[in-house]
């Protein structure tokens, strides 16, 4: 900038800075219009851009020679009358798009000065055009023209501004440099005070623009290629493609430079050209229009052609032609190098190829496209959609245009429903910020105020669910012509398998397929899936553990769609509704799944989740997906009377562990929370009798009912940190997962009930709760406590001296793991437990430190318990409500 | 000791009159130039001149000006213009 203003006057930058003072103070007043203010300074602008339409058109011709005075005239009513009908009722002020549904409003800032360069090529067109968007966007505009079209913008912009401030424009809102130097130009384009550099001209004028480092809309030349394929309709091509290349004498960037023609309707195409007006050149004349009208050294068009007469450009030349002579067609045989007249031609001069394929047309487009036209403007003419298609998929433009005219098509709102622009947008190809043609909405900063939505929740729980004792009585309702049994040694041994078969429905074929009693491997799986494709089984009924559920409902995955890839669909998610994997919905055949559970903790029966564990990768993927969730639970006490009490004790603390994680959950909702505080009521009270004595039905059916009443909750609120710590650590030493769960669960419950370091998102819920719904849950059992830190503390203390009371180890170091073997463990434990997308749904983000001082503080193990109120739950006894 | 502060309403119609007055009060003010902004609803082009020019003179005279009840469209376009910095602005 030093530079800059060091090669201006003192007297030059008063003057530039006087402009920008003007523009400055306009576009902060014009900050407090109105859309209706700015409707109503609008309609009177463009109808003096109307009125003196033909008046600009003639100052224009008369000061830059270029083009045609009745098409100028033309253009200049487009530009006021064209982008009037597209501006008027679009909203500029204010809101101007509302997405309800998305809770998303669009609200328009003003940029502020417009430091806008206008071209030679169309001046006073470009001029209205940028006002009446410059208006209708409460914006101020700095025209510096073309120097060989001062004159005729300058009064077009006066013309403008009158008819603005009358009609109530803030004063000052467009001025003009009245005569400009690439130096003023440069000061401009770095005021700190110039929002936006608005460059339609050439390559020279958008490269200073870009480089200038303000936002740019830059548009720059253009190299339009036309296929004119043989199915098109031949007649209208040739008077559109000749309408557009002669308007204007061709001045318009989007029009036609090469034309490519299918060789069957060649020879054609050139005679209807010819009977229409236009010279076709002959081998000779055609090299010497390519030596005279470009520039042999820099390749580029000679500035003394542009916007010339064909007849005018014949005479230079030294061409023979008729007098009526429109345009000059020289027939070319390849594009680059060697093929002068293959680039930009602003004058009524084509070239043209004749190709011998549609493939050879397109390469050759292509070509044309790449040599200086990326991202402008391409033209096809055909009937055949599919090369339309290919073209439009092969042209680098920012407008394609089919069976129109190049020039006025692009323009848009005349030939097609495009945006009505006399700035084109090119894209990155044409070193641009768009492809738009350049409208309204790029004079404006859009804002996106954004409301809090409440992400869309779900309550998902099997379609028939069976309790209580005898209640696999209730599989005698279900029809089956095969029905495979999958179960596990111990099932078989003690009698239940025989128990079920008693129950199923008379005249069902019944097979049995043992498993081990273990996470299941993929190939156990397909032994399974094997067993049930033999069978044709149209009913499979687990009967077992968590295990056990889980091969049967990746069996039946596999079975009912043999494609599913396993591994695929174990892919990690962050939320189920938006997750990249789907489960396969086409299904080979189908059969239902009755989940008969053996164990009260995991709750398979009603989960979509399985665990499948990957021996080859020695890692254990979990599905997930409501389509895994079986068809029919049945959660019958008769199955868990036998339990030995150390399963009974971890598998119901997991059940407890389930419970409290969804309660806190950042997914828990009213639904899931009915679920869990339930099933924390019943497991408080039941679960100690069920330990102490395991004969006692009333326990274990409450218990039973429990563990299924979580898994509901935590299937649709999902679980937390507290089973993230677990699977880490049971896995790295082998401890059984319930067991440990309940080293971790106090821990968690003081973690979860402290201020949070880092918050998880969590949009559904407003501000940090998870405090709260333990101190719900304390005075859901009675705890006792004024605040909520007393109560959630009598929670701590209330679940310590449970897990007392079912003699699980007071820490980790209980269990003979030394310190020395846990810290050279905790990396790992560390690194795999935030690995664990359980968490993800935990109210606290843990901190990988934090997961440390978790792991930590399990080792350590819990103290003493110390209630504040009462030594052991006060369960109201409304809990029979169940 | 106590300052005195010179009251002055601006009539939203006539604001470029009002602010005048205001510089002429600069001369004689004894404290703080409190303009009242209260009925102006909207400042055109030359109100807002008007305002640069009265803020030039305020410091030149070390007066300090105080603006009251100025909406916040009116702020804005003093703030796009870089004016708000002086002046003082009361609710």
């Amino acid at each position: 900038m030093a530079e800059i203003v060091a090669s201006l006057s003192e007297e030059r930058i008063a003057y530039l800075e006087g402009l920008l003072s003007q523009a400055r103070t306009a576009a902060a007043v014009f900050t407090q219009y109105t859309q209706e203010d700015v409707d109503r300074i609008v309609k009177p602008m463009v109808l003096a851009g109307l009125e003196q339409a033909q008046y600009l058109a003639r100052l224009a011709i008369e000061e830059t020679h270029l083009g045609v005075v009745e098409d100028k005239a033309l253009k200049n009513m487009v530009a006021t009358e064209f982008v009037y009908n597209y501006v008027k009722d679009k909203r500029t002020v204010g809101t101007i798009r509302e997405f309800p549904e998305r809770g998303v409003v669009e609200v328009a800032e003003p940029i502020g000065v417009i430091f806008s360069l206008t071209p030679i090529t169309n001046p006073t067109s470009t001029v209205l055009f940028k006002c009446i968007m410059a208006i209708k966007t409460r914006n101020a505009v700095i025209f510096s023209p073309h120097p060989s079209a001062g004159h005729c913008c300058y009064e077009a912009v006066r013309i403008m501004h009158e008819a603005a401030v009358k009609h109530g424009a803030p004063e000052g809102v467009f001025t003009c440099l009245e005569s400009q130097t690439l130096q003023d130009n440069a000061y401009l384009m770095r005021h700190k005070d110039v929002g936006l550099i608005d460059a339609t001209g050439g390559p020279g004028m958008v490269k200073a623009a870009y480089s200038s480092g303000k936002p740019a809309l830059g548009v720059g030349p253009g190299n339009t290629p036309v296929y004119l394929e043989k199915t098109a309709d031949l007649n209208m091509a040739v008077v559109d493609i000749i309408t557009s290349k002669t308007f204007d004498n061709g001045t318009i960037c989007a029009s036609e430079q090469t034309v490519v023609i299918d060789d069957e309707i060649y020879d054609s195409v050139l005679q209807k050209f010819s009977d229409l007006g236009a010279h076709i050149c002959n081998e000779k004349e055609t090299e010497l229009l390519g030596r005279t009208v470009i520039d042999p050294n820099t390749g580029f068009m000679q500035p003394m052609a542009v916007g010339q007469k064909a007849t005018d450009i014949a005479r230079m030349v030294g061409l023979k032609v008729k007098p009526n002579t429109k345009l000059l067609i020289a027939p070319i045989q390849g594009v680059g190098q060697g093929y002068p007249l293959s680039v930009e031609k602003l004058f009524p001069v084509l070239a043209v190829y004749r190709a011998k394929s549609v493939n050879e047309a397109l390469t050759v487009c292509v070509d044309v496209n790449h040599a200086g036209g990326i991202g402008h403007t391409a033209v096809i003419f055909s009937r055949n959609d599919q090369i339309i298609q290919k073209f439009g998929e092969l042209m680098n433009a920012g407008r394609i245009i089919v069976n129109s005219p190049g020039s006025i098509g692009a323009l848009g709102g005349v030939y097609n429903d495009m945006v009505p622009t006399f700035s084109f947008g090119c894209g990155t190809g044409g070193g641009n910020s768009t492809t738009d043609n350049v409208n309204v909405y790029n004079y404006l900063n859009i804002k996106r105020v954004a409301r809090r939505t409440q992400a869309h929740m779900w309550f998902r729980v099997p379609n028939q669910i069976y309790f209580n004792m005898n209640a696999v009585e209730n599989l005698r309702q279900f029809t089956s012509r095969s029905t495979v049994i999958i179960t596990n040694p111990a099932m078989e041994q003690i009698g239940h398998v025989d128990t079920v078969r008693r129950h199923i429905a008379p005249g069902t074929l019944v097979h049995v397929s043992v498993i081990p009693d273990a996470e299941p491997e993929v190939k156990v799986v397909m032994q399974g899936v094997e067993a049930l494709n033999f069978y044709k089984a149209d009913q499979i009924i687990a009967l077992g553990g968590g295990s056990v559920i889980d091969a049967a409902k990746i069996m039946k995955l596999k079975y009912e769609s043999p494609q599913a890839d396993l591994e695929e669909l174990a892919a990690p998610f962050l939320d189920l509704r938006k997750r990249v994997v789907q489960y396969p919905t086409e299904k080979v055949t189908q059969a239902r799944l009755i989940a008969i559970s053996t164990t009260s903790g995991t709750g398979s029966e009603v989960t979509p989740f399985a665990v499948l564990l990957d021996k080859e990768q020695g890692r254990k993927v979990t599905l997930a997906d409501y389509s895994l969730s079986p068809d029919v639970a049945i959660v019958d006490p008769q199955f868990v009377m036998s339990m030995p009490r150390g399963l009974t004790a971890d598998t119901g603390v997991d059940c407890l562990t389930h419970a409290l994680e969804a309660g806190v959950s950042i997914f828990a909702s009213p639904y899931t929370d009915s679920n869990a505080m339930q099933a924390i009521r019943m497991v408080f009270k039941f679960l100690p009798i069920a330990y102490e004595h395991p004969g006692d039905e009333e326990a274990r059916t409450m218990m039973h009912n429990a563990a299924c009443i979580a898994a509901i909750a935590f299937s649709n609120a999902s679980v937390g940190v507290n089973h993230a710590l677990a699977h880490a650590f049971g896995a790295r030493f082998g401890v059984a997962h319930g067991r440990a769960n309940a080293l971790m669960l106090p821990h968690v419950i003081a973690f979860n009930a402290g201020v949070p370091t880092k918050f998880m998102p969590s949009p559904n819920q407003r501000g940090y709760i998870a405090h709260k719904k333990y101190a719900m849950v304390a005075d859901l059992l009675g705890l006792g406590g004024q605040t909520i830190e007393e109560k959630v503390k009598n929670l701590v203390a209330a679940t310590e001296q449970l897990l007392d009371r079912l003699a699980i180890p007071r820490s980790i170091a209980e269990l003979g793991i030394s310190k020395e073997e846990f810290e050279r463990a905790m990396p790992e434990l560390v690194k795999i437990a935030f690995d664990d997308p359980s968490w993800r749904s935990n109210p606290r983000m843990p901190l990988l430190s934090e997961l440390a001082e978790l792991f930590w503080s399990a080792y350590r193990g819990r103290s003493l318990p110390t209630v504040a109120k009462a030594s052991q739950p006060q369960i109201a006894e409304e809990w029979s409500c169940v | 000791m106590t300052m005195n502060a010179e009251w002055l309403e601006i009539d939203g119609e006539r604001v470029v009159q009002g602010l005048q007055a205001a510089r002429e009060t600069l001369d004689t003010a004894q404290g703080d130039v409190v303009l009242n902004f209260s009925s102006v609803r909207r400042i055109d082009p030359n109100a807002l001149r008007a305002m640069e020019k009265l803020a030039g003179l305020a410091d030149g005279k070390a007066v300090k000006v105080v603006l009251r009840g100025v909406n916040v469209d009116i702020y804005k376009v003093l703030k796009l213009v870089k004016l708000t910095s002086r002046f003082s602005f009361l609710a």
